[in-house]
């Protein structure tokens, strides 16, 4: 069993417990060649400051910008990348895969 | 995610016990499940497969779109005996994810040219195993061939209730074994528990076969349903 992101959930509240506004981006579905498997997570705070990994860099700008959004609204929101997908050729993924990526407010 | 439920999660991985965290991905709605209450819930046969598996996966149950975030603690692999099995055994079980220790008393063979990178406890089991924290995610292993050594360590697996025992020797060696167990005080359904001889029957020779035995038969107790488990074995 790999490291399973170990110290982003310990960051994810502590963050929140010192007032920061948190938001966790979890990877929930993956087809093809994608970096990271599902249950691959990258936290991250009101600072744009982030922890952690669901594409082995690839879309990390992206999922921070929505996490932003995320973390003002509270409502959580489910986000594609991959080759299809139109944004594909700003963020997509390099290796042709598919990911599907679960952002939720923590707290 | 709710505090409460980061929390309790934060909690149960610091304990090393497994638990899946439930999201409704339309919803946001979020559960966590522990392993000991999987048997009574309503998703238990997807719960115990994907634990199973130690792998994450969104499904579909009552018509809801449910990810099922599966939080199963690093399992471990503890080897009595640096003999020279283990030297092969413990390289082998950590390219597979298991964070290896090895302990054996003689400081011959607990040396660390022997065992390069690899934790290594040149104690006896009743000093050593105590502070390994060996727990129901731990795989145990006893290759030393030496009853002063083997015996008091598989006592201590059975207590901490290993979800692999594994020793060396042959039916007869075992058998000799398992008296000498029972007369220290071992359940039957302890000494029932040890794999020996250790491994799958894959008619393994080298240390390194007999090394690629004992990994395949830990990951089929640990991968596994429990009926095609027994078929395996």
């Amino acid at each position: 069993m790999l490291d399973r992101d170990e110290d982003i959930l310990k960051a994810a509240e502590d963050w929140q417990k010192a007032g920061r506004g948190v938001a966790l981006a979890t990877v929930v579905e993956t087809w093809g060649s994608a970096p990271r498997p599902a249950g691959s997570s990258l936290v991250i705070n009101d600072e744009g400051t982030f922890l952690g990994s669901v594409s082995g860099g690839c879309v990390e700008g992206a999922v921070v910008t929505e996490a932003m959004d995320v973390i003002q609204s509270g409502k959580p929101k489910m986000l594609e990348f991959g080759v299809a997908d139109e944004t594909a050729w700003n963020v997509g993924l390099s290796c042709g895969g598919t990911i599907r990526v679960f952002v939720e407010k923590v707290g | 995610m709710k505090l409460d439920i980061l929390h309790e999660l934060n909690a149960e991985r610091a304990a090393r016990r497994p638990v899946i965290l439930v999201t409704d991905t339309e919803s946001g709605e979020q559960r966590l499940v522990k392993a000991k209450d999987f048997a009574r819930d309503p998703l238990r046969t997807e719960l115990e497969k994907q634990l199973r598996m130690g792998k994450s996966a969104s499904v579909e149950a009552g018509g809801k779109k449910l990810f099922l975030n599966v939080y199963a603690p690093t399992a471990k692999l503890v080897i009595i005996g640096a003999v020279h099995i283990s030297q092969a055994l413990a390289p082998l079980a950590r390219s597979l994810g298991y964070d290896v220790t090895v302990v054996d008393p003689r400081t011959a063979f607990a040396s660390p040219e022997r065992f390069p990178d690899i934790p290594l406890i040149a104690e006896w089991p009743d000093t050593a195993l105590p502070p390994l924290n060996v727990d129901a995610y731990t795989a145990f292993v006893a290759v030393t061939h030496d009853p002063k050594i083997d015996d008091p360590a598989l006592l201590h697996a059975f207590e901490r209730n290993c979800f692999y025992i594994g020793a060396l020797g042959s039916r007869k060696t075992h058998a000799k074994r398992g008296d000498r167990l029972r007369a220290q005080g071992a359940k039957e359904s302890d000494i029932a528990r040890i794999h020996a001889p250790i491994g799958l029957a894959i008619g393994a020779v080298s240390p390194s076969e007999i090394a690629v035995a004992i990994m395949a038969e830990i990951t089929a107790v640990l991968r596994l349903p429990p009926k095609e488990k027994e078929e395996a074995a």
